[in-house]
């Protein structure tokens, strides 16, 4: 048999953490001389626009900018360079790591095949200028970011959350956001419809899919055991002997030697 | 119904049963069931696949409804999310009694595999649920299943709704 291991925390630690592990990265190549990409820097360039770092990862270009200058790069990309469509736009969250969060621009070059990425990193109060004038589709993707993340994107023309409720707390796609949502986020749909003095009545969100309620007389029966269905909880404890542990005390059978106690080996 | 033979003979020739009132109006009930049509993800293609003419849930007499108004059943059929959870209260309010729901799929039932922050645990916080119908998603012959366990439940229940003491909130 297995050597018992407690699970209560399984999903927060790693199994098996390897000491000498490297994370894989992206290989990143240099811009090719007169290559299609390199017209594109220099396109953003003669605008003004100041290039912090650029290169390609598999195939696309990347280009950091600067927060405040987001508007004019892709406006030259778009009208210099010939980037037609924007594909996709958002922000990941390195606030914990950096305090930014970086946003950024996919943008597809129809006529070349060409992908590139305009990237730029914004600190946590920051705000950034809507793009919406050069690409249309900035429009629900800047309401997303704001919804998802609480980015303040300046001059947006209709700046309201678009996936989750308008009283909605929080932005969920934050890395402090918890999974399972926050003590408003639990209670949303009952203090919506019912109002808060049903919190009681209702009771919390049951999390546990695998959850066995002795004292619940309507959903389970043990066997052998069984009280009317409904009966009161205080039943429940006359009719059965309370179980002391909620998992085998023994870890590790051996069957030539017999099984070791959990006591034994602490 | 069917169980009391009609005697032709005692009865002076005329046909005529005797049953009492609450058989009589389950008999109806249970046998008319018309369900809100309110698919909400994945289970709503199961659902949609019960209704045409492969599993035909018409020869029960369940015909699919447009509007909370003419229906008795809802079939909450997929995952609710917390935004939607409100709307789905308001259209089971605005069904006229009585009324009962199937909460269709595990996410109905106690939100599945959606442990989230967005996904409502379970639609039994929202309304009254009579059959919880296990699955993912589940096939139309368990639907229809439970379609029937509901028709014996109303034919169990006394006719008088008020009666029946079942809502945990109303």
């Amino acid at each position: 048999m297995r050597r018992y291991v407690p699970k209560d925390n399984v999903q927060k630690k790693a199994k098996y953490t390897d000491r000498y592990w490297v994370a894989p990265r992206v290989p990143r190549e240099s811009i090719e001389e007169g290559s299609f990409f390199e017209e594109v820097v220099t396109n953003l360039q003669n605008r003004g626009i100041e290039i912090l770092d650029s290169y390609i990862e598999i195939g696309q270009l990347v280009v950091k900018i600067n927060p405040e200058q987001n508007l004019e790069a892709v406006k030259s990309m778009r009208d210099d360079s010939c980037f037609k469509m924007c594909s996709e736009l958002s922000a990941v969250d390195y606030l914990a790591k950096d305090g930014e969060f970086e946003i950024f621009y996919q943008l597809l070059n129809l006529d070349e095949a060409k992908r590139a990425r305009v990237v730029t990193r914004i600190k946590k109060e920051q705000g950034i200028e809507s793009i919406c004038p050069v690409f249309k589709m900035a429009n629900f993707a800047e309401r997303e970011m704001y919804d998802m993340f609480g980015i303040y994107v300046n001059n947006h023309p209709y700046l309201k959350r678009i996936l989750m409720p308008d009283d909605w707390v929080g932005h969920p796609l934050l890395k402090t956001y918890p999974l399972q949502g926050d003590e408003a986020a639990s209670w949303y749909e009952v203090d919506k419809i019912f109002g808060k003095e049903y919190r009681d009545i209702i009771g919390p969100e049951l999390r546990d899919p695998a959850r066995i309620d002795r004292y619940d007389t309507q959903r389970f029966a043990r066997v052998g055991k069984e009280v009317p269905f409904g009966a009161d909880p205080e039943l429940v404890d006359k009719t059965e002997t309370p179980i002391e542990d909620g998992y085998s005390k023994t870890f590790l059978t051996d069957y030539t030697t017999g099984s070791k106690e959990l006591e034994n080996r602490r | 119904m069917a169980q009391h033979q009609v005697n032709y003979a005692s009865a002076g020739g005329l046909p005529v049963a005797l049953t009492t009132a609450d058989h009589l109006i389950n008999w109806g009930r249970s046998n008319s069931l018309w369900p809100l049509t309110y698919g909400l993800a994945c289970c709503a293609i199961e659902m949609m696949a019960s209704g045409a003419s492969r599993f035909d849930f018409d020869r029960m007499g369940v015909i699919f409804r447009a509007s909370p108004r003419q229906a008795d059943v809802m079939i909450l059929a997929g995952t609710l999310t917390k935004k939607h959870a409100e709307f789905t209260r308001r259209l089971y309010d605005q069904m006229a009694e009585p009324k009962w729901v199937i909460s269709m799929g595990s996410c109905a039932n106690t939100g599945g595999m959606f442990n989230t922050y967005s996904i409502v645990q379970g639609v039994d916080r929202i309304v009254p649920v009579d059959i919880y119908l296990p699955g993912c998603a589940p096939r139309p012959e368990t639907l229809q299943y439970a379609m029937m366990m509901l028709q014996k439940k109303i034919r169990r229940e006394s006719a008088n709704m008020n009666k029946n003491k079942k809502q945990r909130f109303l």
